[in-house]
């Protein structure tokens, strides 16, 4: 027994007797668990429905704009913001809302596909090397120590820069930068519960190294994990849209946010702002929405959360 | 008693904000310390005994706020007192001591420095003579040395010591009440007995009051005047001492009074209301036959670790520390053996060899005539014997995994070693194990959080007796329970050790409790065993002096 937890775990423990042990389906508990973080965070409610849009953004954008996103028209160039065109238009007569909401597929394809790369195969070698230690530990260790040593924004231009100016290469460089975190986050959550009463109790109902490793104790470092994740995707747009910026991403005339920036900061100064100005908040809202959503996403998949 | 109370406490009421509503957590509590009186506050989990405490010290969690009722000390209101008031009460006024003393200490300042800041912080020192009044009170709190001792840091000193540091910490500024919040739970019993010695001495010595709060009666009735028993946020009895003990009036009281293991009553004797009674309790205690073979035969085991720093210092003659230092020992079929010892004393690296979850450096280890001390711990998961040797572990959280359902940890050791391939077919086996160990079967669907202890560590049980092993290994699997859960946890062990016809080994610190359990006992210390005897004749007769000192060091109440 332990007495400082006591007092405080203790109202949970008293609330938890009256509950009615009422027999219900995996997945309507899970939703019934969503529905309740949805409902007591405001603040997550809000970044999962500011996703909601990016992604219906993202799948059904090309379907629903106005204009082709490609389409130039040469009587239409460089007009403000108007009921025809919501963002204006840029200097090829192109409708700026078009080029924004398509470029959502591309800047979440990029991003989504570098947090998905880097997630499997650092939290993978992080869990290894967390849990086997030894050589295998020193090298992943090194590995990231190196990554880590560049500045990770020159190291993802030096690939790109050598491999080729390709959406791919963009992936990867993104997802090489961001692999140090998910190794070591992987490899501290997976350490601590390397000798945890749990684990050993797998082990004499006979599991496996591997399959402790993959069933006992990786999913009990995943809330943390989620954090990360979420907060990555972020990053990632931001630094997809960097390189492209600097003219080492995707090439025009491809809609994507970094690109559109790059173009239209030529035009600030002489007073076109919406070329730039869309863009860009397309990028900041899709930043602060994978910012938001990290919480969120943690308390959803932390059973302890539930009750 | 004066009359006037040092503390009084009038129909408290403190209650906590929680996602399903509130919950109130202390109702009505009244309760008053005289001066220079120590008043034990007793209660299992949930009873509101440390809510209580942090609501007279106003240190409840941004949750929780005294709702109704007044907290006076000395004729100041501390119910309403505001923050700055209360700064200057907590430390100089009234100290608190809590359970785990080294996490209240600061893991990176020495120890001495941390009794000079609290001197300092209410001016009882300046900067001059700090250094000598701190030295002082680590004379005070009888640490040896205490010049080389101001300077250690809280890791390099044993439990026992860092909570006689926070014992001198809490006494620096002479206040006038002392609450210790289960002060001595996780030491040893040798400790704990010193500790409380100490305590009751330095407080009766400057007529301070005390108020303890603890789970354990035995104690709080060794060394409290007054007792006051809580159940359920409510306070159900307050008696003298000695009263509570011979004829405790409420139900409740009288309850964890019969489930408190003490000597002289046999397992049965701790349940509130026996239905055995009638029928006979079945036959344990088995008469040793020497001519049978025992299951398990260990043969001068020993477990070395490399000192710390002895590799970089180079050098090898260092040596190492041996945890297990050459023990032997048999157990019979069906025969249940305590292993019993204090922290430290290889009990824990004993089990942990024979499970097979760690490899031991020399030494044989039989088991049904295998020695399976030869086979690699990381490959023993697929050696046969594994089904065979299960074991329940000490902490029931801990040991249970946070996103696995009472029902997937159960079924967990089915699907790997028990050849169950089917859901319905391990459905069926983990509901009669739920009905072996006496778990309802809708809890199976649980996580682990949304289970009490009691139900955690039935659950635990119910993975370990899965495979029907032979030998169970118990690593203290009560030691995290309130006494009444333990109670019934006990019995249950009982019963299915008579029912499977299972060997167990008992691993505990617990004399009172081993002797419940246990055929034979063995006794540890230091990675030896120092003396192995009938349960009965350790109690009655230990020829070991260290044996005499753990049973000595045992509270015993004052009947």
């Amino acid at each position: 027994m332990q007495a400082r937890k006591d007092g405080l775990a203790m109202p949970v423990a008293i609330q938890a007797e009256p509950v009615v042990p009422k027999r219900e389906t995996g997945v309507s508990r899970w939703l019934r668990h969503v529905r309740h973080v949805l409902t007591s965070n405001p603040v997550t409610l809000l970044a999962f429905v500011l996703l909601t849009v990016i992604l219906s953004a993202a799948i059904l954008g090309p379907a629903l704009v106005p204009y082709d996103p490609l389409q130039t028209n040469a009587s239409q160039q460089m007009k403000p913001p108007s009921w025809a065109h919501w963002f204006g238009t840029d200097q090829l007569g192109r409708d700026v809302f078009s080029r924004v909401v398509v470029a959502a597929r591309l800047d979440l394809i990029i991003s989504v596909a570098a947090v998905a790369l880097s997630f499997v195969f650092g939290s993978a070698l992080g869990a290894v090397s967390g849990y086997f230690g030894g050589w295998c530990d020193k090298l992943v260790g090194r590995l990231c120590d190196t990554i880590m040593a560049f500045p990770l924004f020159v190291l993802a231009m030096g690939i790109v820069a050598a491999l080729g100016n390709t959406v791919d290469n963009i992936i990867y460089a993104t997802a090489i930068i961001n692999l140090p975190f998910y190794v070591r986050m992987a490899r501290a959550e997976v350490n601590v519960r390397r000798n945890a009463g749990f684990v050993q109790a797998a082990r004499l109902s006979g599991n496996s190294d591997w399959r402790i490793l993959a069933l006992h104790i990786f999913p009990n470092a995943l809330p943390p994990m989620m954090v990360q994740i979420s907060l990555n995707m972020g990053w990632a747009i931001l630094n997809a849209a960097g390189l492209s910026f600097i003219g080492l991403g995707v090439r025009p005339p491809t809609p994507e946010w970094g690109i559109m920036v790059a173009e239209g900061a030529n035009y600030i100064v002489s007073g076109e702002w919406w070329l730039a100005v869309f863009p860009g908040l397309a990028l900041m809202l899709a930043v602060f929405t994978f910012n938001l959503l990290g919480d969120g996403l943690r308390d959803i998949v932390d059973p302890q959360r539930r009750t | 008693m004066t009359a006037l109370p040092l503390l009084h406490v009038s129909d408290l009421t403190v209650e906590f904000q929680t996602r399903n509503g509130t919950v109130t957590a202390v109702s009505s509590v009244d309760l008053t310390v005289a001066k220079g009186e120590t008043v034990g506050i007793v209660g299992e989990s949930g009873s509101g005994k440390s809510v209580t405490s942090y609501a007279v010290m106003r240190i409840l969690d941004r949750a929780g706020r005294i709702a109704d009722g007044t907290v006076t000390f000395s004729g100041i209101e501390l119910h309403n007192a505001d923050d700055e008031v209360m700064r200057e009460i907590r430390g100089r006024e009234i100290s608190m001591i809590f359970q785990n003393p080294r996490a209240a200490l600061n893991p990176i300042r020495r120890v001495g420095e941390q009794i000079e800041d609290v001197l300092r912080q209410h001016a009882q020192a300046t900067s001059r003579n700090a250094r000598e009044k701190a030295i002082d009170l680590l004379r005070l709190v009888r640490i040896n040395d205490p010049e080389a001792r101001y300077l250690a840091f809280p890791f390099e000193l044993s439990g026992g010591m860092c909570q006689r540091i926070i014992i001198a910490i809490a006494l620096a500024c002479r206040p006038r009440l002392l609450i210790a919040d289960e002060p001595t739970t996780g030491l040893d019993v040798t400790t704990q007995k010193a500790v409380m010695d100490l305590v009751v001495e330095l407080t009766r010595a400057r007529e301070m009051s005390t108020v303890l709060i603890t789970h354990d009666l035995g104690l709080a009735a060794q060394y409290c005047d007054r007792i006051v028993v809580m159940e359920k946020g409510r306070v159900v009895e307050t008696a003298p001492a000695r009263r509570i003990f011979r004829a405790p009036e409420h139900p409740y009281t009288q309850r964890l009074m019969s489930a408190t293991p003490r000597p002289g009553i046999t397992l049965r004797d701790l349940l509130p209301n026996r239905p055995e009674a009638a029928a006979p309790p079945p036959k344990w205690q088995r008469s040793p036959d020497a001519t049978e073979k025992p299951i398990l035969s260990v043969v001068d085991l020993v477990k070395e670790y490399p000192r710390a720093g002895a590799k970089a210092r180079g050098a090898e003659s260092a040596g190492a520390f041996r945890a297990v230092d050459g023990i032997s020992f048999d157990i019979l079929p069906g025969e249940s053996v305590g292993l019993v010892g204090e922290s430290g004393c290889g009990k824990s690296t004993t089990s942990a060899m024979v499970m097979r979850l760690l490899d031991p450096t020399s030494g044989t280890i039989r088991f049904e005539d295998r020695d399976i001390g030869a086979i690699p711990a990381k490959n023993f998961a697929r050696d046969p014997a594994r089904s065979r040797l299960q074991m329940v572990f000490q902490d029931s959280t801990d040991s249970l995994n946070p996103r696995f359902t009472a029902f997937r940890a159960i079924a967990d050791p089915l699907y790997r070693i028990g050849g169950v391939t089917r859901e319905a077919q391990a459905r069926a086996q983990v509901e009669r194990l739920a009905d072996q160990v006496v778990l309802p079967h809708d809890l199976l669907d649980r996580f682990p959080h949304q289970l009490s202890g009691g139900q955690k560590a039935r659950v635990g049980i119910a993975r370990a007796i899965a495979l029907e092993p032979a030998l169970l290994v118990l690593d203290e699997p009560t030691a995290a329970l309130d006494v009444s859960v333990q109670a019934i946890v006990l019995n249950l062990l009982a019963d299915l050790k008579a029912e499977l016809g299972m060997s167990y080994l008992f691993v505990s610190h617990d004399l009172n409790v081993v002797r419940l359990l246990c055929d034979r006992v063995i006794v540890m210390q230091a990675g030896r065993i120092v003396e192995q005897a009938s349960a009965e004749e350790i109690m009655t007769s230990p020829r070991d002096a260290y044996t005499r000192e753990l049973l000595a060091a045992v509270p015993r109440p004052p009947v």
